[in-house]
C-alpha cells in the first residue's frame, strides 16, 4: 500500500438550502484510477470544483502529497499539479489546436516548439491530433483530445475527468481508455467521474459513491456488479423500463430527401435524410454530438423551414410550417439544450409551461394568456413527472438539470403528441430520473404515438428503440431492428472511430 | 474580500429596493458634491426634491410642470422598454419624436386656418405615422439586411434634426412671422392646439396618453401572448424561436410601437408645451427616455415612477440654479449619479454580496 497522493478530510460545503458536500473524505493513491459516482445533485461537481480551486469549502481540508492543499483558484491547482478535463469544452472553434492549447497555458512556448510538443505528446499517448487544424473542423472526440493534451502538457500528478465518454463513439472510448491506462502506469492518479457503470467497472481501480452530498460507500468496481453500484448510488433498486411490444401501426411521420445547409459555419449540413416512423414505434437515432443532431431537431420542430413535402405528418406536408402550426397538428419536440432552448432560464415553470403548450392545451384566450390554467398545467407536469421543485413559481434555472429535464419532457408528453422528437432526453440526468423519462417515452409509444429519440447514449437507445439508425456527418443510415444489434455493429453504423487507423499502430508501440 | 454570488432566483425585494436605495445614495453623494461647491447640502437637496412640489411660492408653477415634463418621457420610455425587453435597441426615439412632431404639425398647418375639432385627432394620427415611418427604416434594414438597429436608429436622429432645421427655417416657417424661424403657433390656434384637459394641472392629452400607455403596456406584458413573446425573445432568443416567435416580426412590431409612441409624444409636445416647430423645440426627451426606461427597470409602473422622478430632478435642478446659483453642470452631474447608482445596484437583484472568509484550515 503506497501512501495517498491526494486526500480530502471532512470536506463540507453548504449552499443556501442544500448541503452539497457533507463531511466528504476519500483518498487517491498515485497510479490509481478512482471513480467518483453519484446521481445528479449528489455533490460530485461541487467536490471536483473544490479540488480544482473553483469552490472554497466551508470546513474540512485537503492533503496533496502529504501537505495541506487549499487552492484559491484553478491556476493554483494547476501549479500544484492538478489538471481537469471538463464535460463542456472551452475551445474556440475559429482557432487552431495549437492556438487553443496556448491560450490555456500560463507561459506558452513559441508556437513552433508548442506544435512539436503537441505532436510528441499526442504520439506518446496514442491520441492523434494535428496541431494546425481548426478546432471547428474537429469531431467531439478530437476536441476532447485537445483538452486532454492541454492538461498533459502541464505534466499533472492528478487528472480529473468529468464524464469524458458522453461524447465518444465506442471505438473512441477504447482509445481514451488506452490513454488513461498508460497515464496510470506512469504514476498519474486519475479521478474519473461518470455514471456509466460498465465503463467504471472496465477502467477504475477504486470507486467512491456519493449520495446527497455524503460518501455512502467505497468499493472496488471489478468486484461488484453494476446493479449493486447503481443501488448504492440511488439508494433503492432500479426498475428497467419495459412495455408490451405491439404491432406497429400506420406511418405517422415520413421524412424524405431532407437536406439543410447550416446557418453557422460550424454547423453540420443535413444530407438527404429519409426515414419513417409508425404509430406505436420508437425510432432511435444514435451518433456523436455535432453530427447534425441539432440541425435535424430544428428541421423537425419547425425552427428551420424546409420544402413542404420533405416532412409529411400523417400525409400532411408540414415542412414549411412554423413550430406552432406543427404543434397544432401533433408534432412536438424537446431539444437537447434545456436552459435557453427548451426553457427560458429566468422564467418561472408556469411561464415555461406556456412556451410550447399554449396551442394544444389552449392556454390562451383571444391572445391573452390564461395564467390560471397555465399554472394548473405546470402543476400537473410537476406532479405526474415527480419534478422536485418548491412550486410552479420558481425560475427554471433554479432546478437541477435532471428535474428540469423531467419538466421539459413532461410538458411535451402530457400534450398527447402524435409524434414526439426528443434530443438527448437523459443527458446529464441521474439514473432514477433517466429511467422515469425512458418509461414515459415507452408509455407514449404504447399509447399509439410515434417517438423519435436522438441520443448519444447507445445503451439507452438499444434499450428503448424498436429500430435504430445512426447519424454521421449529416447522413442517416438505414434503420435496423434494434433487438440483437451488438455494440460492434452499432459502432460500425456510427462510421467507426475517428482516426482509428492512425491510433492503432501507435497504441501498439 | 467581497465576492458576488449569483442568486438562484432574482430577488423581488431588491428589484424594488435597488431604485430606492439608489435615490438615497444619490442624495448623499450629491449632497457631498453640493457641499464641496460651497452650498448647504441639505438645503440643495430640499430645493431639488421638495420645493418643486411643496414650496409656497414655486409649487403652483412647478407642480403642473412635473406632468408636462414627465408625460413625453413616460410615453417614449414605455415604447422603448417593450423593445429593450425583447433585445431590440431603439436608440433613435429622439428622431422619431421629431418626425412625429413634423408630420403632425405639417398636417395641421396644411389645413390652416380651419378650426375643425377633427383636426387635432387627425394630427395625432399623423404624428404617430411619422414616428412609425421613421422607426420602420431601422426595422426594415435590420430584418432585410441585418444592419444594426442601434447605429441606424441613432444616426437617423441627426437626419431628423436636419429635416427639422429645414422645416423651421423653410417649408414650415410662419409666413406672418416677420422672417423669424419657426412655424405658426399651433398651441394658440383653436383646432391645432393641445390644451390642458384640467386647467392648472399640466394634464394635457399627451399626459393622458402616457397614462393609457402605461396601463396598456402593463396588460400587454403580463397577460398577452405578445408580451410573453417579447420577454421570451429578450431572455432566451433560441427558446423564443422554438416557441414559434418570428424574430423579424417582433423587430417590426417593437420598433413600430416605440416609433408610434415617440411620434405621438412629439406631436403632443409641439402642439402644447412647445407650441410651435422651432429649430430646437426638441430638448432631448427621446434620449432621456432611455434613462427613464432603465431607471424604471423596463417595467411600466417603474417607468411611470421613474418618469416623474426624472421630471422632478429637471424642475428641481432648474429651481436650484435659480435660487442657489448652482451651475447647470452640477445638476447634470447629479442626474448622472442617479443613473450610476441605479445601474450599480442593479447587480444586487441577481447577485448577492458575500464576504469571502479565509480558507478554513
Amino acid at each position: 500500500m503506497t501512501s495517498p497522493l491526494f486526500e480530502t478530510i471532512g470536506l463540507t460545503k453548504a449552499y443556501p438550502g442544500v448541503v452539497a458536500n457533507d463531511d466528504v473524505s476519500f483518498a487517491i493513491r498515485p497510479g490509481e484510477i478512482h471513480a467518483l459516482l453519484g446521481e445528479n445533485g449528489a455533490g460530485k461537481s461541487t467536490l471536483v470544483k473544490t479540488i480544482y480551486g473553483l469552490v472554497k469549502p466551508d470546513a474540512g481540508e485537503m492533503l496533496f502529497k502529504g501537505t495541506v492543499y487549499a487552492p484559491s483558484e484553478p491556476r493554483a491547482a494547476r501549479a500544484a499539479g492538478v489538471a481537469m478535463v471538463f464535460q463542456h469544452f472551452s475551445l474556440f472553434e475559429a482557432l487552431s489546436v495549437a492556438e487553443n492549447i496556448a491560450l490555456g497555458m500560463e507561459n506558452p512556448p513559441k508556437p513552433r516548439d508548442l506544435a512539436a510538443r503537441i505532436t510528441e505528446v499526442s504520439a506518446q499517448y496514442g491520441l492523434p491530433l494535428d496541431p494546425d487544424r481548426l478546432v471547428g473542423d474537429l469531431s467531439a472526440g478530437e476536441r476532447q483530445r485537445v483538452e486532454i493534451i492541454r492538461c498533459l502538457l502541464q505534466d499533472p500528478k492528478l487528472l480529473i475527468m468529468d464524464e469524458p465518454t458522453s461524447v465518444l463513439t465506442p471505438q473512441e472510448v477504447e482509445i481514451l481508455f488506452h490513454t488513461l491506462r498508460k497515464l496510470r502506469d506512469e504514476g498519474t492518479a486519475i479521478l474519473y467521474i461518470s455514471h456509466k457503470l460498465d465503463e467504471i467497472r472496465a477502467l477504475c481501480d477504486e470507486a467512491t459513491i456519493l449520495r446527497l452530498g455524503k460518501v455512502v460507500a467505497t468499493c472496488t468496481p471489478r468486484e461488484v456488479s453494476a446493479a449493486e453500484m447503481a443501488e448504492l448510488m440511488v439508494g433503492k433498486s432500479l426498475s428497467r423500463p419495459a412495455r408490451d411490444a405491439g404491432a406497429p401501426g400506420e406511418v405517422l411521420l415520413h421524412v424524405g430527401g431532407l437536406s439543410v445547409t447550416p446557418a453557422s459555419p460550424f454547423g453540420t449540413p443535413l444530407r438527404h435524410i429519409g426515414f419513417e416512423v409508425r404509430a406505436g414505434e420508437v425510432l432511435g437515432i444514435g451518433g456523436v454530438a455535432g453530427n447534425g443532431q441539432d440541425e435535424l431537431l430544428a428541421a423537425l420542430s419547425g425552427e428551420t423551414r424546409v420544402p413542404p413535402r420533405t416532412i409529411l405528418l400523417s400525409d400532411t406536408p408540414v415542412g414549411a410550417m412554423g413550430p406552432n402550426k406543427r404543434r397544432a397538428l401533433g408534432l412536438l419536440c424537446a431539444p437537447e439544450e434545456r436552459l435557453g432552448h427548451a426553457a427560458a432560464p429566468d422564467m418561472t415553470l408556469t411561464e415555461n409551461a406556456v412556451l410550447t403548450a399554449r396551442v394544444r392545451q389552449q392556454l390562451d384566450r383571444h391572445g391573452f394568456v390564461d395564467w390560471g390554467s397555465t399554472r394548473d398545467y405546470a402543476a400537473k407536469i410537476i406532479e405526474r413527472f415527480d419534478v422536485r421543485t418548491p412550486g410552479t413559481e420558481v425560475a427554471a434555472r433554479a432546478l437541477s438539470g435532471g428535474n428540469l429535464q423531467k419538466f421539459v419532457i413532461g410538458r411535451e408528453v402530457l400534450q398527447n403528441p402524435k409524434v414526439l422528437v426528443v434530443n438527448q432526453p437523459t443527458w446529464g440526468v441521474d439514473a432514477s430520473a433517466a429511467a422515469a423519462i425512458r418509461q414515459a417515452l415507452l408509455d407514449l409509444a404504447t399509447g399509439g404515438a410515434a417517438v423519435i429519440v436522438i441520443s448519444q447514449d447507445l445503451d439507452e437507445l438499444l434499450e428503448i428503440s424498436d429500430r435504430f439508425c445512426a447519424l454521421n456527418e449529416g447522413r442517416l443510415s438505414a434503420p435496423r431492428p434494434a433487438r440483437g444489434l451488438s455494440m460492434e455493429e452499432v459502432g460500425l453504423m456510427l462510421g467507426g472511430a475517428h482516426d482509428m487507423h492512425e491510433a492503432q499502430p501507435e497504441a501498439a508501440e | 474580500m467581497i465576492r458576488l454570488e449569483k442568486r438562484p432566483t432574482p430577488s423581488r425585494a431588491w428589484n424594488i429596493g435597488a431604485p430606492i436605495l439608489a435615490v438615497v445614495l444619490t442624495m448623499i453623494a450629491g449632497g457631498v458634491m453640493f457641499a464641496l461647491l460651497g452650498q448647504d447640502p441639505v438645503e440643495a437637496i430640499r430645493v431639488i426634491f421638495w420645493d418643486p412640489l411643496f414650496h409656497e411660492r414655486f409649487a403652483a408653477f412647478s407642480r403642473p410642470q412635473l406632468l408636462v415634463k414627465a408625460g413625453p418621457l413616460i410615453l417614449i420610455a414605455i415604447g422603448l422598454a417593450l423593445g429593450f425587453r425583447a433585445g431590440i435597441w431603439n436608440i433613435g426615439a429622439e428622431g422619431q419624436y421629431i418626425m412625429g412632431a413634423l408630420f403632425g404639425a405639417a398636417f395641421g398647418l396644411a389645413l390652416y386656418p380651419s378650426e375643425s375639432p377633427l383636426i387635432f385627432p387627425a394630427m395625432v394620427i399623423a404624428g404617430a405615422l411619422g414616428g412609425w415611418a421613421w422607426a420602420m427604416i431601422p426595422a426594415i434594414l435590420k430584418t432585410r439586411f441585418r444592419t444594426n438597429e442601434i447605429l441606424v436608429s441613432l444616426l437617423l436622429v441627426y437626419v431628423a434634426e436636419a429635416i427639422l432645421a429645414s422645416a423651421a427655417t423653410g417649408w414650415l416657417r410662419n409666413p406672418e412671422g416677420m422672417g423669424f424661424p419657426g412655424s405658426r403657433d399651433l398651441a394658440r390656434h383653436p383646432g391645432t392646439d393641445n390644451p390642458e384637459v384640467i386647467a392648472g394641472t399640466g394634464m394635457h392629452w399627451g399626459v393622458i396618453t402616457a397614462f393609457i400607455a402605461v396601463i396598456a403596456a402593463y396588460v400587454l406584458l403580463n397577460r398577452h401572448v405578445l408580451g410573453y413573446q417579447i420577454k421570451l425573445a429578450g431572455q432566451a432568443p433560441r427558446a423564443a424561436r422554438f416557441a414559434g416567435v418570428n424574430p423579424g416580426r417582433l423587430v417590426i412590431l417593437c420598433l413600430g410601437i416605440s416609433g408610434v409612441l415617440a411620434g405621438m409624444a412629439g406631436l403632443f409636445e409641439v402642439s402644447g408645451p412647445a407650441g410651435q416647430i422651432t429649430i430646437d423645440f426638441n430638448v432631448g426627451y427621446g434620449f432621456t427616455a432611455i434613462i427613464v426606461a432603465f431607471l424604471g427597470r423596463l417595467h411600466p409602473i417603474g417607468i411611470l415612477l421613474a418618469g416623474l422622478l426624472m421630471a422632478l430632478t429637471y424642475i428641481g435642478g432648474e429651481l436650484a440654479q435659480l435660487m442657489l446659483g448652482v451651475p447647470a453642470s452640477a445638476i447634470q452631474a447629479f442626474q448622472g449619479m442617479l443613473l450610476f447608482f441605479l445601474l450599480a445596484l442593479d447587480v444586487l437583484a441577481n447577485y448577492r454580496i458575500k464576504r469571502a472568509r479565509e480558507v478554513v484550515a
